[in-house]
Formats: C-alpha cells, sequence, structure tokens
C-alpha cells in the first residue's frame, strides 16, 4: 500500500499547466472573448411563479439610447427545433424542457420573459428596468412540506422496467420488527444553489443564417454542440461551442439553459453577436439548485452490531416541466453488509425551475441521512460508529452480488483514524470542553459510483519532440489539463513541459462531459491509450532505423528519447524518428470504452471523513476545527491537483451542512436569499487545515491508468461526519440542514 | 449644463485637477437647480439616465496614463473589462460580495464593481495584469501556483490583489489573521487552506512585496 499525503515532501506533483495563466488573470473566460461588434442583453424575468404574461409593455425601454431590441415570446424568432406553438397556449406535460420566449405560459419566479439587448451593459440594464410586464397570476405551490402528499413515483421509474429509481427491495424488510435496537428518523435537505463564482455567461456569434460559435460556460462541449444543432436544426459540425477556461460549475453547467437559448436567439434575430452574463441574483433561478429532499430512515441492528435491516425514503422536489432524479437513496444499498434493505424513491413537482446535478449530486444528500442514522444507531447499541461500520463492512456489492474490483475503505477507515487520533475520543455526547467551547469528533463514509463514458483522444508529435494531446474534455477547476499531461508524459516518457493537452473545443475528439467524477476515468483512460499508440507507432518507425528497436518488448521511453534495451546508454529520440523519416508530425487517434469488467465487477470510489468541531454552548455557533479525509478512488494521478479537488469537496460539505439554504418566501414563490449576503458559503475564517489521505492503489479492472473518480465522492459524507460531530459535542441529534446555531440553542 | 470637454487641452499638464474642479462645478450645479428638476430626479421612478452626456476622466491604470469618456453609470470594474480589454479583473457578483473585482486603488484594495469609474478620476489603480513585473511573476503569484492556491481560477485574481495588499497591511502575521483579513475573498473551489498556505510563505520569506 502506498499512503501517501501531500504533506509529505516527496511529492512529484505537476503544478497546474494553465496555473501561470490564472494568476496572471491572461486566462480567457466565457464572458471575456472580444467580439468585435459586440452588444450586451440583459434578462427581464418573472415576478410571479405561476400564470402567463398578459401584456408586455415595453416601450419606454425601446427608447432608451443604444437599446436594438426588447426580445419577448411576442417577438422572437422560431426556433426550428421546437414544436409549433399551440393557440391558446397550454402547459407543457411534464418531461419537456422549458423552452426560452416561447408562450406567455410562467412556471417559476424568476423566469426569462423578455430580454433587452443594448450597445453596452449600462444600457440594456437600465432599459430593463424599464419593462412592464402584466401577468394573469395563478394559484402556486411551491411550499415542500404543505405539498408532501402530492408526491409520486417518477414517470422514468413507471415507463422504464429496469429504471435504478424503481421501488428495491431486497430480502425481507420487516426483518426490521426484528431488530434489538432501532431508529426512525426523517431528515430534510433544503434547496442549495451551485454558486461557482463565475457567473454563467455565454457570448453568441452566428455567421450567416447556418454557423453557430458560441463561448459558453458550460461542462460539456459536446452535449452543449448536439443540444444547440437540435434545437436550430444545424448539423452539428456548424455549432461551435468554445470553453477553455471555466469558473467553477459544480453540476450548474451540465445542460444547455434558457438563458443560453436566449442569447443565441437574440444573435440570430439581431444579426449581431450578443453576450449575456447572469446577475447573481439570476444564478439562482436560471442554471439549476441541488434539490429540497426529505428523507425518512429506519434502520435497526441486533445486539451484536450487525444491521438487522434498512428502510430508506427519499423525496426530492423538481418542476412542474421536468422531472429532475438523483441517486439519493442508492447508498443504503451498496455500502454495508445489510441482507435486509428497502428504497423508495418520489418526486415532489413544485412551481419552481427544474433542479440540476450538483457535486455529489443524490449521494451527499443520502449518505448525510444514511451516515446520520448509522452513528445514532451505534450511541443506541453503545458501539463506537467506527467499530459499528466496520462491523457491517460490505466485502463483496450487496446489491448486485458481484465482487467490488477494488474497495480499500477499511484502510480509509484506519488511517483517517489513526490521523485524527479516534482512539482518545471520549465516546460520551458533550463531555469535553476546550477553551469554553464544546468539542465533538464525528464521521462518516463515502462513497461514489464509477462512471466511464466512451472518449477519443489524439495525440499528435511534433517534429522538435513536443507532442499535443486533444479531447473535448473539460476543466470547470478540478486541473483536466494538468492530469492529462501527467498522463501523456508518463506514457511518453517525455518531461511534461514538451506535452500540451487541448479541452474545451467542440471541434476536439469527442469526450463526455465533466461530471459523475468520470473525466479521468474516461479521458484519462483514452490519453494513455492514445499515447501508447504513438509509442508504439514510434518504436516501429525506429526499427526501421535501427534493428535494436525490433525487439519491442524491450524498448523504453524516457527523456523524450527510446532505448532498447533500457540500460542502453544511447537513446533515439523523438525527434530524430519524425526527422529520419521526413515526417513533420506524426498523428494517433484512439477511443476507450469499458467493456466486459463492468458486469463482472461493481465499481466505487470509497472513503470516509473524520471531522473535529468545537460548538460554542452559549450561542451555537459551530466552528469545523480540523478534518482528516482519506479516499480510495485507485490511482492517483497527480497529487496536488487531486488533493486540492478533496479540500474542495469538504469545503463544498462545511457549507451545505452549516450555512446554504436557499430561503423562499412562498407567499410570492421566491428565493429571498439572492446573493452572497443572503445565501452564506464558506469564506476562509471558516475553513480549518484539512488533512487528505489516499490509498493510492491503482484499480486494476476499472480502466487501463487504474484510476477512479475523485470530484463527487470528496463532498459525500461531509455533511454526516458534521452533523455527527455536533452531536458528539453537544448531544443533539440535528436532521436538518444546515446546522445553523438557533437549533443548537 | 453640459461639459465643456473640447475646452480642455488634451495634453494640458494639470489637467486632472481642472477637469476634476469642473466634475465639482457639475455636480455642485445640481444644488442650484430648480425644486422640480430635483424633485424628478430624485423621485424612485426617475426616467431615463440614457442620453447622460459621457464623461471624460483620466486615471493611471498599471503605470500608464488614460482618457477616456464614459458613461458616469459605468464602474470601474466594467470599465476594466469591458472598455479596457483588463479581463483579468473578474466579476463575480457586482454586488460587492465575494472579492473577485479587487484590486488597488493609490495601493489600497478595493472593490472595482462598487466603484463608479468616474469617482476614480486622478487615481493610480492596479489590477492583476499590472502585478507581475514583465514576464517576471510576483512572488505571490508564484506561490499560488506552487501551493496551488486555485482550481478554476476565477477567484484568483482577486485573491492574489487581496493578498498582496495584506501582507502590506501587516495583516499575514498567523494563519487565523490571514484567514481574517481574507475573508472577503470568497472561493466556491474551496482553495482556502492553499491561499492561506502561499500567503504565509511569502510573508515569512519577507520579499518585497
Ligand atoms: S464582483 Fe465585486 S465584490 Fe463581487
Ligand atoms: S478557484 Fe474557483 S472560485 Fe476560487
Amino acid at each position: 500500500m502506498n499512503r501517501q499525503s501531500l504533506e509529505n515532501p516527496s511529492d512529484t506533483s505537476l503544478s497546474r499547466v494553465d496555473g501561470a495563466a490564472k494568476v496572471t488573470g491572461t486566462a480567457i473566460y466565457s464572458a471575456e472573448y472580444a467580439v468585435p461588434g459586440i452588444v450586451h442583453a440583459v434578462l427581464v424575468t418573472s415576478t410571479i411563479a405561476k400564470g402567463s404574461i398578459t401584456a408586455i409593455e415595453s416601450h419606454e425601454a425601446e427608447t432608451v439610447p443604444g437599446v436594438l431590441a426588447v426580445i419577448s415570446h411576442l417577438n422572437a424568432i422560431t426556433v426550428p427545433g421546437w414544436p409549433p406553438k399551440k393557440q391558446p397556449a397550454e402547459r407543457v406535460p411534464p418531461g419537456t424542457a422549458f423552452r426560452v420566449f416561447y408562450d406567455s405560459l410562467i412556471y417559476f419566479d424568476g423566469q426569462p420573459v423578455a430580454m433587452i439587448v443594448a450597445g453596452t451593459h449600462e444600457q440594456a440594464a437600465h432599459a430593463a428596468s424599464l419593462v412592464r410586464v402584466t401577468y394573469r397570476q395563478e394559484a402556486h405551490q411551491t411550499h415542500f412540506e404543505k405539498n408532501m402528499g402530492k408526491s409520486g413515483i417518477p414517470l422514468n421509474a413507471q415507463r422504464a422496467q429496469n429504471s435504478p429509481f424503481q421501488d428495491y427491495e431486497r430480502g425481507d424488510a420487516s426483518a426490521l420488527h426484528n431488530a434489538d435496537v432501532r431508529i426512525d428518523a426523517e431528515y430534510t435537505i433544503p434547496t442549495q444553489h451551485h454558486q461557482p463564482l463565475e457567473p454563467h455567461a455565454i457570448i453568441a456569434v452566428w455567421e450567416g443564417d447556418d454557423k453557430l460559435t458560441v463561448y459558453d460556460k458550460n461542462q460539456g462541449v459536446k452535449s452543449a454542440q448536439g443540444q444547440l444543432a437540435q434545437a436550430f436544426k444545424l448539423p452539428r459540425e456548424n455549432v461551435e461551442v468554445v470553453s477553455k477556461y471555466i469558473g467553477g460549475a459544480f453540476g450548474s453547467g451540465i445542460r444547455v439553459w434558457p438563458h443560453t437559448l436566449a442569447a443565441v436567439i437574440a444573435a440570430k434575430q439581431l444579426k449581431r453577436p450578443v453576450k449575456l452574463v447572469l446577475g447573481r441574483e439570476q444564478m439562482f433561478t436560471s442554471v439549476g439548485y441541488r434539490p429540497y429532499t426529505k428523507q425518512k430512515i429506519s434502520i435497526g441492528a441486533v445486539k451484536d452490531g450487525r444491521l438487522a435491516g434498512i428502510v430508506h425514503e427519499g423525496t426530492g422536489q423538481t418542476s412542474m416541466y421536468e422531472e429532475h432524479l438523483e441517486r439519493t437513496v442508492f447508498a443504503s444499498r451498496a455500502l454495508y453488509a445489510c441482507p435486509h434493505v428497502a428504497t423508495r424513491y418520489r418526486l415532489l413537482p413544485l412551481d419552481v425551475n427544474t433542479p440540476t446535478w450538483m457535486r455529489g449530486p443524490g449521494d451527499a444528500t443520502g449518505m448525510f441521512a444514511l451516515e446520520s442514522a448509522m452513528d445514532e444507531l451505534a450511541y443506541a447499541l453503545k458501539t463506537d460508529p467506527l467499530e459499528f461500520r466496520l462491523k457491517n463492512y460490505a466485502e463483496s456489492d450487496p446489491e448486485r452480488n458481484l465482487p467490488w474490483s477494488a474497495k480499500s475503505l477499511r484502510e480509509c477507515y484506519e488511517l483517517g483514524a489513526e490521523k485524527i487520533g479516534w482512539k482518545n475520543r471520549l465516546p460520551e455526547p458533550r463531555s469535553v470542553k476546550r477553551n469554553g467551547m464544546l468539542l465533538g469528533y464525528g464521521m462518516a463514509s463515502s462513497l461514489y459510483g464509477f462512471h466511464r463514458h466512451p472518449s477519443r483522444a489524439r495525440a499528435v508529435m511534433q517534429a522538435d519532440g513536443s507532442v499535443i494531446v486533444q479531447s473535448a474534455t473539460m476543466d470547470i477547476g478540478p486541473g483536466t489539463g494538468t492530469a492529462m499531461t501527467r498522463i501523456a508524459a508518463k506514457v511518453l516518457g517525455m518531461n511534461a513541459q514538451k506535452v500540451r493537452f487541448d479541452l474545451g473545443h467542440s471541434a476536439l475528439p469527442d469526450a463526455p462531459g465533466q461530471n459523475g467524477s468520470s473525466t479521468i476515468p474516461s479521458v484519462g483512460s483514452a490519453v494513455h491509450v492514445v499515447c501508447e499508440a504513438l509509442k508504439s507507432k514510434l518504436i516501429a518507425l525506429a526499427g526501421e532505423m535501427s534493428d535494436r528497436f525490433k525487439a519491442t518488448g524491450q524498448v523504453v521511453a524516457k527523456n523524450g528519447q527510446l532505448f532498447s534495451p533500457a540500460e542502453d546508454k544511447d537513446g533515439l529520440s523523438y525527434a530524430d524518428i519524425l526527422k529520419y523519416h521526413h515526417l513533420n508530425e506524426l498523428e494517433v487517434m484512439e477511443e476507450s470504452k469499458s467493456g466486459a469488467e463492468r458486469d463482472q465487477y461493481s465499481m466505487y470510489s470509497f472513503g470516509c471523513h473524520f471531522v473535529e468541531v468545537e460548538v460554542n454552548p452559549l450561542t451555537g455557533e459551530v466552528r469545523v476545527t480540523r478534518v482528516v479525509t482519506c479516499a480510495d478512488v485507485g490511482a492517483i494521478i497527480n497529487y496536488k491537483t487531486a488533493r486540492s479537488q478533496s479540500i474542495g469537496g469538504i469545503v463544498g460539505g462545511i457549507g451545505m451542512a452549516l450555512m446554504e439554504h436557499s430561503a423562499m418566501d412562498h407567499r410570492f414563490g421566491r428565493y429571498v436569499t439572492t446573493d452572497f449576503a443572503s445565501y452564506h458559503i464558506p469564506v476562509h475564517a471558516d475553513v480549518p487545515p484539512i488533512e487528505v489521505y489516499y490509498i493510492d492503489k491503482p484499480d486494476v479492472q476499472a480502466n487501463p491508468i487504474g484510476s477512479k473518480g475523485l470530484g463527487e465522492i470528496a463532498i459525500v459524507g461531509v455533511a454526516g461526519a458534521i452533523a455527527n460531530a455536533v452531536f458528539h459535542a453537544t448531544g443533539k441529534r440535528l436532521r436538518e440542514l444546515p446546522i445553523t446555531p438557533d437549533k443548537l440553542i | 449644463m453640459d461639459i465643456d470637454h473640447d475646452a480642455i487641452p488634451p495634453d494640458a499638464p494639470d489637467e486632472d485637477r481642472r477637469f476634476f474642479l469642473k466634475q465639482s462645478m457639475f455636480i455642485a450645479g445640481l444644488s442650484m437647480a430648480p425644486a422640480d428638476f430635483l424633485q424628478a430626479a430624485l423621485a424612485p421612478d426617475d426616467g431615463p439616465v440614457g442620453n447622460a452626456v459621457k464623461v471624460k476622466l483620466s486615471l493611471t491604470i498599471n503605470g500608464k496614463r488614460r482618457r477616456i469618456s464614459i458613461d458616469p453609470r459605468m464602474t470601474l470594474l466594467d470599465l476594466l473589462r469591458e472598455n479596457l480589454g483588463l479581463t483579468g479583473t473578474k466579476k463575480g457578483c457586482d454586488f460587492g460580495q465575494c472579492g473577485a473585482c479587487t484590486v488597488h486603488v493609490d495601493g489600497r484594495r478595493t472593490l472595482s464593481c462598487l466603484t463608479f469609474a468616474v469617482m476614480q478620476h486622478g487615481s493610480k489603480v492596479t489590477t492583476i495584469e499590472g502585478l507581475s513585473d514583465g514576464e517576471k511573476l510576483h512572488p505571490l503569484q508564484e506561490a499560488f501556483i506552487k501551493h496551488d492556491g486555485f482550481q478554476c481560477g476565477y477567484c484568483t485574481p482577486g485573491q492574489v490583489m487581496s493578498g498582496v495588499a495584506c501582507i502590506r497591511e501587516g495583516h499575514a502575521g498567523s494563519a487565523d489573521e490571514v484567514r481574517e483579513y481574507m475573508s472577503g475573498n470568497l472561493c466556491r473551489c474551496g482553495a482556502y487552506p492553499n491561499i492561506v498556505d502561499a500567503i504565509l510563505e511569502v510573508k515569512k520569506e519577507g520579499t518585497k512585496v
């Protein structure tokens, strides 16, 4: 086992390949492309949650100097990929993506109803304030708790027999009655928003009627290209999506949102490049969110600490027009060796915009409930929470009845426990004080499914022996380019300085979007495979130059040269190989995807978090004072950037657990927390030192690089660990997030 | 009450001061305006300022004197990003709540989104683009790269500008102090511990920042 932490100076990580661009401000994000003739757009959004528009009074706005157009459903061009409008307008059936400026109907507060386009941002913003929209209002339902009775089985599960969102049962969940100790509890997570620091932005540019370029903030250039091509009935290659630098997303860029289409519509209508940047307040209704979710867990164990049964039910919020599904209850099926498990998942449609996946989607939500319940049950059994988990350790996947491809969760537990000093923890809640503060320790497990999608990559060796590797993958922050550079440099035995990795452009070879922790598993594999193929080609060409390279098995690549045998003093450089063969460049393209192993093994990333908190006994203020996180995600490609990703997940988890709450005023169906002053995210002062450890053992079944995803698992379980630490500190079990002081006094 | 822009000779040596005087007169002029005009101007549903005159201003950005004529509603942030192509300074909220737009005005860290450009007449503004010495990065920029003090990079220019000021102000004495004095700069990617390490290291090395 190779345990490492970056506190360890033997680390040979690469610093970010785009580091200099980011620290000098020369990295160009979506709103920052200098496009000649650009005009500025500002959205006007609805002020009711349900009803229809009766009039849009825009005369005054139109007279503002510089205003070029006020676009709404009254005058927007027809989007060719959308069905003809109904007269009178009819509400769409569930499963229909929202169509901006399509008809007069209002589905949620904050819905775009008009857009001003003007010469400058100031002119557009001023004119937007002058547009008067009148509505015929209908009664809206936005209150989750009051409408719980209207939740139902997702249509997805009703339609598809094999939908994972079907009710699930193994063994006999009524076995819970035989449990010696049993917990029945309800957990609530309010709506929480991604709020990446860069607001969503797009610049849309049409060339003629059939060629579209967008500089857009999203998480998948290829899927954005596909969605735009479909909407505007264009051949895919006529749509170019450029998204090189993304200022964070965490899921908010997973799909093409209405505002993106609004800008594309305006650019087409005006025949001018249009820039639209969402205001921070618009980021609360324009790009999805982690849905309000209510969960119920019944869990029991027999005296010796073995689980007797788990029943996990979850209901998530969605919009009236679309179903948004999450893995909320899935972890309960796979994490512990429990013979009797039942899960049920329901959706509650409300007059709100559609949620979307947010870091650790579903699992972060579900694991808060499951790991809180496990902790509570451990206390009820008078067992150590960590020991209780070990007692129910699943040696194989109890859901699919398959062996794990690899699982070192036990080692994660041991390492994390050792580092935080778990054995010194006094089990009694509210028993320890430090500097007048209540001190508590909590832990939680973490898991996240393995996702690998077909991916392509191209590698082009240049005449000077440097290499360009390309794939239409993304970097929303994890450091994709850096990790890919590392993979390529390793396979080709080259200095990373001689590798350039291109991403974030739709013309590059096919790759999945950056979500579900799939980038390293998918694209990393493609980069590995294409570099291996390039190396083989180089070896073959070298074999034509000298016989010693014909024994391909003994050739090794290092320092940009081939050696055969490995210990040979004289190498043959890549530049010389290309020169000898009169090649300006040497190009290889490969695809990589999963195979039969998917059905032979169950694949997950695993991990755990240990948290220390101090709670002020008078004010109820919770400070996280120390975190130790340990993950088993297969091989670690680049420690420095991986560690940052783990830290980022913990910080996101601190926000989820202690502060993030999108509060709505249900009289209006409107969020009242629409800026960073009211929607709190962690700041410097909220974040303690965070220790990150990895098991770093390649999962040889998973893919050629033995590496699984890290970004999502980094946050999964964190909220549970914090809630458990708060219980240990205070003796109060809080099952509703966020854990704010009012709940502790 | 139009401003007589053309009356200012383009290279007048003390243009800044004279221009400032003219601006003050323009503002002071309001107090002499008839009451009903004032009433209208202050009414909540005031009409468009759409045909407001452009205002000339002169300021030094990254050591370069700039003379520009702008919409008076324009913030310093938008001036940098939209008019001058200095997009290194980021807009994260436009409400003064995130710190992404931090620049130095006359040496002090300033939220450029909360500052109208016209208020900075005669000021010296330093943005992230002006921090490094040509190709040579500022020590804190180097430290950010070394400590991986960022992920997506969007908060980074603001963090770096704030971090430099934090050290100069003498507020980088300990990790806790840095955390306190950097808390106006949000990082949704959560790079905080690495940012703190970067700042502390530069402070410890004692290099002039
Ligand atoms: S953009 Fe100025 S503080 Fe956020
Ligand atoms: S690095 Fe992304 S917000 Fe700080």
